[in-house]
């Protein structure tokens, strides 16, 4: 456990107040859905002298993911790159250009070989041999082989490298694929959505750094911590669909008065996201709240399977307010039950923190990794 | 003579290459290529043309929205839809916050690092840098205390040996020429838009439901209901309030900051009025109506087009005579890649021919772009702020006439320095300013429909594809931060069969024509000067001055000769579950009346 000297030491060090570092550990305690009393385990564990380094890859994508991180509240992008992580490749936001650029990632694979963390955002063109995305003269796929083979773990943000997202949308012209097809093998986290909401991929970051473990995850490579839950079970509208209150056109009195978004085609009850609770934007609104349905953005090939986007969900004969969209949910959605224990939001990352083991490092020993992580 | 290649060309949006030639320390000639494609447009056909912009909006997620805006547009003007007054001040809202973020994001954390040497901070001494602060804005944070704080946070950085997204920049490159308390008040400063983009951003959260990727356009209007008396109604009178609060503090940001900034650091590097100059052609579409988007006299941005840098005349535009060619670019036309086709009869058929990854050099004599070439009349044009604000000048506009007259005084230069690198950077600065003092009047004016009552905030006359006709084709013209954006759709029985975008990077970093005429950013850097072929910094900096966008600008037009019906992946459905149910309105019916 962090004492106070040794937080007072890291704050110091990087020049920061111990106020606003403890309050960014608290957050991602809470994110997490850890008691308060961890985010000293998270202080101690980010205060180590030498920071984890991190890349962040970008293939067929559109820089959604990167902007998503740039708006990240808690913690900030400064601190992530600043304090908590050494962020040594990006191409949308770093320093070097042209070759210092790729100079800088060969330098990452040589001296941090296995130890270093990678991000991909955007999907992987096979088609043709690869020619519909070269970096510095190189194929995505050459670059993601080389860089993902020779990480720690790498976390694929975004619909498109989780699955080849909207790039890989029938007829798929470029051959495009996610990133755990592209790369078979690797140890990977999924964070669909379109963007990834920040507020996650920073919770998987700390969670990785503080146990040295990634979260447990679904059949389909999600943190159960932030895709165990459906959109629909979480919407703040559903008191309304409960009560057979649905907006009926644009506008109407329903609308207004913040009525069920259902009829309208809104895909929360076939999505899981944990979009209703952490919001956008600091909290700020989420694509239900600002009066439009749910894309179920966060779903498996959701650009095919769930549009159209304004034609509302199918449902089984007897379908009634008595019968939630919750049990619509399980029963339509494929792929999906593999996914959850709806509620074990927190268990499993409980489950992966040893009292006492105060010095996990996050390069010791990730040894529970294959039994909390499936191989995609 | 040696050929220099940037790529990848960092600090932009997408996937650019650069390759130059330098001689004498110059530039003489230069290739833009884009080197990712995805194919958008085609996986566009066969959708429900109401979701279009759904997708659309997906060709971009730095310049999100816009293309959401466009998509509807020209959704909307195919189906011939007029949106109600709140949904067109939404959309204004949305599109000018859209701008001042973006352009406020580009300067500090995309383009800041060509001129500012992070390192050079630790030399600073904290209380220059807070009278240098004082000196040029009332920004109430610019103590000595404050800039102390900022450069001992550099300093731990520098001091950890991991300098994180700073580790591979060119440091103690000879054409970084600030003195060290302008580098520290800059990096000061970059850490805080960064606060400010997050915070101002909220406002599209509010009515976009997230950014990146809002989610409540609608073909017909917008889906943020508006009632002054529900307090669940995405517009109300709190949200109001809170729309005020976050435009007043960016006007402060852009005034207090941004643009004080780009004043002061563009002091320190006159020259670059002098490098840069382009083109000479400008277009601008137009954009943020007044009332019908048909009615382009209305634009707050004016529509139009200058020719040989000629601020005497603004001449009449005609979208008829967009074109594109692919001579220089990796597809093939059916009648030969000498001509130019126009978006509404366009074709592309993706057709790679450059070297084998992985690869050195590209062969620029033949096609070397995913980009393909467009022309106004046959004329290669920049777009963006420049362009806009030029056209706006040259028209007449009162405030930007003002504006831009201030800044020229303050340089004690003439109008001709804008065609040059800063004079781009000058008129993102001034566009911004512009652009953030009308938040408040749209603000106002949905406040003032909401208190008289007026709720309409969509037109459902044509929702139901039941009322479309059997086919239509319309556009959607726009300005988005970077320029001149276009959509183009083809509509035959309620789905889209034909889709194409035309966009600013593709005006800007496109490759040479059929005729040999270099795209924007090709002719921009000819002259550039270059100190070191090694460290090219000096074509970031022009490069960067158009803020680069390249996601967006790679697209592809379907050939209309190809088939590509929509065929849904197999999805594993439950038996029963495919056939539509049951219509549940009667139930509904009778859950309201009490049926439960």
């Amino acid at each position: 456990m962090a004492t106070d000297e040794s937080v007072l030491e890291t704050c110091e060090r990087r020049g920061i107040s111990r106020r606003r570092f403890m309050e960014f550990c608290g957050t991602m305690a809470a994110t997490l859905a850890l008691p308060t009393s961890y985010a000293q385990n998270i202080a101690a564990a980010l205060g180590q002298k030498r920071k984890p380094v991190l890349v962040w890859l970008e293939f067929q994508d559109c820089a959604g993911n990167t902007e998503s991180m740039l708006r990240s509240p808690h913690p900030t992008i400064e601190d992530i790159v600043l304090e908590t992580l050494s962020l040594e490749y990006h191409e949308t936001i770093m320093a070097g250009y042209g070759k210092h650029a790729e100079a800088a990632l060969q330098r990452v694979v040589k001296e941090e070989k296995g130890k270093y963390l990678v991000i991909v955002e955007g999907a992987v063109p096979t088609a043709d041999d690869g020619v519909y995305c070269t970096i510095g003269g190189r194929t995505a796929l050459d670059i993601a082989r080389e860089i993902c083979g020779s990480a720690a773990a790498t976390i694929a943000v975004g619909a498109c490298a989780w699955d080849g997202g909207l790039v890989r949308s029938n007829p798929n012209p470029t051959g495009a694929v996610g990133l755990h097809e592209a790369v078979p093998g690797i140890k990977v986290v999924n964070l669909p959505g379109c963007p990834q909401n920040s507020v996650n991929t920073a919770a998987v970051l700390v969670h990785y750094l503080t146990f040295g473990v990634l979260p447990a995850l679904d059949g389909e490579g999600r943190p159960l911590f932030a895709y165990g839950q459906l959109i629909h079970d979480q919407c703040e509208r559903r008191a309304h669909y409960d009560a057979g209150r649905y907006v009926q056109a644009w506008g109407d009195e329903g609308h207004r008065k913040g009525w069920c978004l259902f009829k309208m085609g809104c895909k929360g009850p076939e999505a899981n996201y944990n979009c209703p609770t952490v919001r956008w934007n600091n909290s700020t609104s989420w694509p239900v709240k600002s009066g439009h349905g749910c894309i179920a953005c966060a779903s498996s090939r959701f650009w095919d399977t769930k549009s159209p986007f304004y034609e509302r969900l199918p449902h089984p004969a007897g379908f009634g307010v008595d019968v939630t969209a919750g049990e619509i949910g399980w029963t339509v959605v494929a792929g999906v039950a593999a996914a959850t224990a709806a509620h074990a939001v927190g268990h499993v990352v409980r489950d992966h923190f040893h009292p006492g083991d105060d010095d996990v490092s996050p390069h010791e020993e990730d040894k529970d990794v294959k039994t909390t992580t499936e191989v995609h | 003579m040696a050929r220099v290649v940037i790529d990848p060309v960092t600090r932009i949006e997408g996937h650019l290459r650069i390759e130059a030639e330098v001689n004498g320390g110059r530039v003489t000639d230069a290739w833009s290529s884009g080197t990712m494609f995805r194919g958008i447009e085609l996986i566009l056909r066969g959708r429900d043309p109401r979701e279009a912009w759904i997708w659309a909006q997906r060709i971009c997620g730095v310049c999100t929205t816009v293309h959401a805006l466009a998509s509807v547009r020209a959704v909307e003007n195919a189906l011939g839809i007029d949106i109600p007054d709140n949904a067109r001040l939404v959309r204004n809202i949305i599109a000018g916050a859209q701008n001042v973020q973006d352009h406020v994001v580009h300067f500090y954390h995309l383009h800041a690092l060509d001129w500012v040497d992070v390192t050079l901070a630790l030399k600073a001494d904290p209380a220059k840098t807070s009278q240098l602060a004082q000196s040029i804005s009332e920004w109430p944070k610019s103590s000595t205390v404050y800039f102390k704080g900022v450069q001992d946070r550099v300093k731990a950085l520098v001091a950890s040996r991991q300098l994180s997204l700073f580790s591979s920049g060119d440091w103690g490159h000879p054409a970084y020429q600030l003195p060290p308390e302008a580098n520290l008040l800059a990096v000061a400063h970059y850490i805080e838009a960064l606060d400010m983009q997050r915070d101002f951003i909220r406002i599209h959260a509010v009515l976009g439901g997230k950014n990146p990727h809002l989610q409540t356009y609608l073909v017909g209007g917008m889906s943020t209901a508006i009632d002054g008396n529900e307090p669940e109604a995405v517009i109300n009178p709190e949200r109001i309030t809170l729309f005020n609060e976050l435009a007043a503090r960016a006007t402060t940001f852009v005034q207090q900051v941004y643009v004080p900034d780009v004043l002061a650091i563009a002091g320190f590097y006159k020259e670059w009025f002098g490098y840069g100059e382009g083109l000479g052609n400008f277009m601008a579409y137009g954009d943020l109506p007044s009332g019908n988007i048909d009615d382009s006299a209305g634009f707050a941005y004016p529509r139009g087009v200058i020719l040989n840098r000629d601020l005497s005349t603004v001449h009449p535009l005609d979208p008829e005579k967009v074109a594109e060619y692919v001579t220089h670019s990796w597809y093939e036309y059916s009648d030969g890649d000498k001509v130019s086709r126009r978006p509404a009869e366009g074709e592309t058929n993706p057709k790679y021919s450059g070297p084998k990854p992985p690869f050195q050099q590209l062969d620029t004599d033949a096609k070397y772009s995913w980009l393909k070439s467009p022309r106004y009349d046959d004329k290669p044009m920049e777009v963006g702020p420049l362009a806009r604000t030029l056209i706006a000048y040259a028209s007449g506009d009162a405030q930007v006439k003002k504006t831009v007259d201030g800044v020229l005084a303050h340089f004690n230069a003439p109008p001709t320095v804008l065609y040059s690198t800063l004079g781009r950077i000058a008129a993102r600065a001034i566009e911004a300013d512009i652009v953030v003092q009308k938040l408040p009047v749209w603000i106002a004016q949905l406040d003032d429909n909401m208190a008289h009552g007026d709720i309409r905030i969509h037109n459902g006359d044509k929702w139901d594809p039941e009322s479309w006709p059997k086919s239509c084709a319309g556009f959607g013209l726009e300005e988005a931060p970077r320029g001149s954006l276009g959509h183009w759709v083809e509509i035959e029985n309620k789905k889209i069969v034909n889709y194409q975008a035309i966009v600013p990077s593709t005006w800007n970093a496109g490759p040479r024509d059929a005729h040999g005429q270099r795209g924007a950013y090709e002719a921009a850097l000819l002259n550039t000067p270059i100190a070191d072929p090694e460290r090219p910094l000096e074509v970031l900096r022009t490069v960067h001055s158009f803020d680069p966008c390249l996601a967006c600008a790679v697209h592809v037009v379907d050939g209309k000769g190809r088939s590509y019906g929509r065929n849904v992946v197999a999805v594993t459905e439950p038996e029963g579950s495919t056939s539509l149910p049951p219509d549940p309105v009667a139930h509904d019916e009778a859950v309201l009346q009490g049926g439960r």
